[in-house]
């Protein structure tokens, strides 16, 4: 897990840990897990840092702490068509936002819900039912000619699960985007 | 107390002496207690005239700035100077007024989303929701402006806020749990960098407005003295290193260490110096693409120490190889100490220094002056240091003029050149005149403007003439937009699209309008006596000097290309 630009504690003191913090593209998807003060604008700050730039936010969650005055932003970005590490210190120079990790994919937890609406009438259902098992997912409502499916896990778990129902006809498919937690003790 | 009294209140706290603004209707109760509020206000003309002022004030004095607009088209007027002090990182506090609460969002009258407008250009803003929260803002936002890279901060009032009664007890600390800028420099990486700077053969030191900034010239000039580094400084850093030595302003001799300004229109020295260097120092100063150049040939034999306050200056155009977070005044008093220590020899620069000479006979400034009456330019700048004795404040609006005043007039100290150098903003040397004016009474403050750029808030005469701010405007009036019509005949076939801006106005008669003294020169042989002349006058002044109408500002790295490739 590496902490960029963050007051008191690493910052990347030579080209080489430069390198590997990623100034450079890194060819991969990135979550930020981003720490701010609960005060209104905060959102529009770090969105327009990265419209400035012209990148992508690929997903985007906020949702509150355990403490009242701070919530958590995370939010994941193609490092493979962006280099990241410019927009990250940017973000810290925001006055509202309190800490900033890139979270390393393998010490990351990460977790998406995601409701698909399936038009299944009676023939199929069985066989979605089935799909809906092996993902572990579960029927949350059913209709005459539909049926509505969710799903946690991965990103990847998720994209699995649509390509798989996708036959059915997929009819509309909801997804909160990832929130992430680092493993082990340490705080994310 | 009201809201707007606290607002009094705390900026006594914060030590203002002056604030720079313009009433209307959702600040009216903000005016009201500026009646009894024992705080000087300068009522401008345009918003962004007070903007500029503010700005001109914090540059002068190391203060932050005040500026007060009112909501809608004030606090939009206002646009250009916040982000010209954020790209200048310039400290000012913009306090706009805002529209009722309950007219929020409602496209009410004189209402616009100030704070959403203004979130990519501020360094933090503040809308405020709750009167009580105004005090902690207003302190919260002069601690942020002035501290660790500086910048703009606004607060936004809506009307009704600020008329409530508040509890109000002074605000004595302000906690950011998520700013916490960091000013000391690691000490290893400081070591580092004393080592690589006693290994290297050819280092150059590169100063900016950072230096300026920080306070940090003495802490630049005894580094650059321990041994015999030579110094080049962006249009950001002037007099943040003497141009000159021994003796004040024209007296003085040319300062030996001094190579004059890097980039598109610096000398070739030290462009050169910055092409040929194997270690480059780069002290407070961003890597900007004015002087850079083409970034893929920028220095390409030179690895680079990079000080900087803000770690997202670092290794943003350039990869730095010793980086170093920190404010250039506690970072170069370090680095002096552990390069002392080192005890180097100062002798292996001989080679080095030995080139640079070789570029500096060669190619010295220089332009072909008139035989005749005429008025070169570049002379008029001359005139005005010898006039002067280098010793004024200088600002400036943007263009060739700009370029020249950055040439020729060899600033002595730092904090007396003022200009828009980010942003670049025409318009921006007659109000920032006013706000140094103001901010340092005692000082022979000069607006050396283009015929273009003047126009662009000229307004603020007014301002001067009704509040006694006696600036002195030299326009140097070619009739054109002057850097727009070189590029032109340089890049663009000398085809020349609407830059011609004639005899209009006559800046005489305009002067005198704005209940100014208005003086026309046009003759090279008495200019210097004429300009002081005009400096002996009473009151703001405005000289109309009338140069050669087509002289390119030379010499010069065309866009795109690297340092080695300068024409003129």
């Amino acid at each position: 897990m590496s902490v960029v630009g963050e007051p008191a504690t690493k910052e990347p003191l030579s080209l080489e840990e430069l390198q590997a913090s990623g100034s450079v593209r890194s060819g991969r998807k990135h979550v930020l897990s981003i720490l701010v003060e609960n005060k209104s604008g905060v959102l529009t700050r770090i969105a327009g840092l990265f419209a400035r730039r012209g990148f992508n936010i690929d997903t985007l969650t906020v949702g509150p702490t355990d403490d009242d005055q701070v919530s958590r932003v995370t939010l994941t970005v193609d490092g493979a068509l962006h280099p990241i590490d410019q927009v990250t210190k940017q973000l810290h120079k925001l006055i509202n936002v309190l800490k900033i990790r890139d979270l390393e994919p393998g010490d990351t937890v990460t977790r998406e819900l995601a409701l698909f609406k399936v038009s299944a009438d009676g023939a199929q259902r069985g066989e979605l039912m089935q799909i809906t098992e092996i993902f572990r997912g579960k029927v949350v409502d059913v209709t005459k000619r539909s049926v509505i499916v969710e799903v946690t896990g991965t990103t990847e778990k998720i994209e699995a699960f649509e390509s798989m129902v996708r036959p059915f006809g997929l009819i509309e498919m909801m997804r909160t985007g990832e929130i992430a937690i680092s493993r082990g003790r340490s705080e994310t | 107390m009201r809201a707007v009294d606290a607002v009094m209140e705390c900026l006594k706290a914060e030590g203002v002496d002056v604030v720079f603004g313009l009433p209307g209707g959702a600040n009216l109760p903000t005016y009201d207690a500026f009646v009894t509020g024992g705080i000087r206000h300068i009522l401008v003309r345009h918003e962004a005239g007070g903007g500029h002022a503010a700005q001109g004030y914090a540059k002068a004095t190391g203060k932050v700035g005040v500026a007060f607009a009112t909501s809608g088209p004030g606090a939009t007027n206002l646009i250009t100077p916040i982000c010209d002090a954020m790209m200048d990182s310039v400290p000012v506090v913009f306090i706009t007024g805002q529209v009722r609460t309950e007219l929020l969002g409602t496209d009410g009258f004189q209402e616009a989303d100030t704070l959403g407008i203004t979130i990519p250009i501020v360094k933090h803003s503040f809308m405020i929701q709750d009167p009580r929260e105004i005090p902690r803002a207003i302190h919260e936002a002069f601690y942020i402006a002035r501290s660790g890279r500086p910048g703009p901060v606004l607060i936004d009032i809506p009307q009704d806020l600020s008329r409530e009664e508040i509890d109000y007890e002074p605000v004595t600390d302000v906690r950011l749990p998520g700013y916490q800028p960091r000013t000391e420099g690691n000490q290893k990486q400081i070591r580092q960098a004393a080592k690589a700077l006693a290994a290297a053969q050819r280092p150059v030191i590169y100063a900016g407005g950072g230096v300026v900034n920080a306070n940090a010239s003495e802490e630049l000039v005894e580094f650059a003295t321990s041994d015999r580094f030579p110094v080049t400084c962006t249009l950001m850093g002037l007099g943040a290193f003497p141009a000159r030595v021994g003796g004040g302003g024209g007296v003085g001799e040319p300062n030996p260490q001094w190579l004059g300004m890097l980039g598109m229109h610096g000398t070739r020295a030290a462009n050169y110096a910055m092409d040929e260097a194997d270690l480059i120092c780069a002290v407070g100063a961003r890597f900007d693409d004015r002087v850079t150049g083409k970034l893929s040939e920028f220095a390409p034999h030179a690895k680079f120490i990079h000080i900087d306050v803000d770690p997202a200056e670092i290794s943003k155009n350039i990869p730095a190889h010793i980086p170093i977070v920190g404010d250039a005044k506690h970072v170069l008093a370090k680095l002096l100490i552990e390069y002392r220590a080192l005890g180097v020899d100062s002798a292996r620069l001989g080679a080095w220094w030995e080139r640079i000479e070789g570029w500096r006979a060669k190619y010295p400034l220089g332009y072909e002056d008139s035989t005749d009456d005429e008025i070169k330019p570049q002379y008029m700048i001359q005139a005005l240091y010898e006039a002067t004795g280098g010793e004024a404040i200088v600002t400036s609006d943007v263009g060739q003029h700009q370029m020249w005043t950055a040439q020729y007039y060899d600033f002595p100290a730092p904090r007396r050149w003022i200009n828009s150098g980010g942003l670049g903003t025409m318009g921006f040397g007659l109000p920032s005149a006013m706000g140094a004016a103001v901010g340092c009474p005692d000082r022979l403050v000069c607006c050396v403007a283009g015929d273009g750029s003047v126009q662009m808030n000229a307004q603020e005469l007014a301002t001067c003439a009704q509040n006694k701010i006696p600036i002195k405007v030299f326009i140097m009036n070619n009739g054109y937009l002057g850097m727009v019509r070189q590029w032109q005949e340089l890049f663009w076939d000398g085809k020349y699209s609407h830059v011609d801006t004639g005899e209009f106005p006559d800046f005489v008669k305009l002067a005198e309008a704005y209940g100014a003294t208005g003086m026309r020169l046009t003759n090279k042989k008495t200019l210097v006596d004429d300009m002081k002349r005009a400096i002996a006058t009473d009151g703001p002044v405005v000289v109309d000097v009338r140069v050669t109408r087509e002289e390119n500002t030379y010499p010069m790295i065309p866009t795109g290309h690297a340092a080695r490739e300068m024409v003129g």
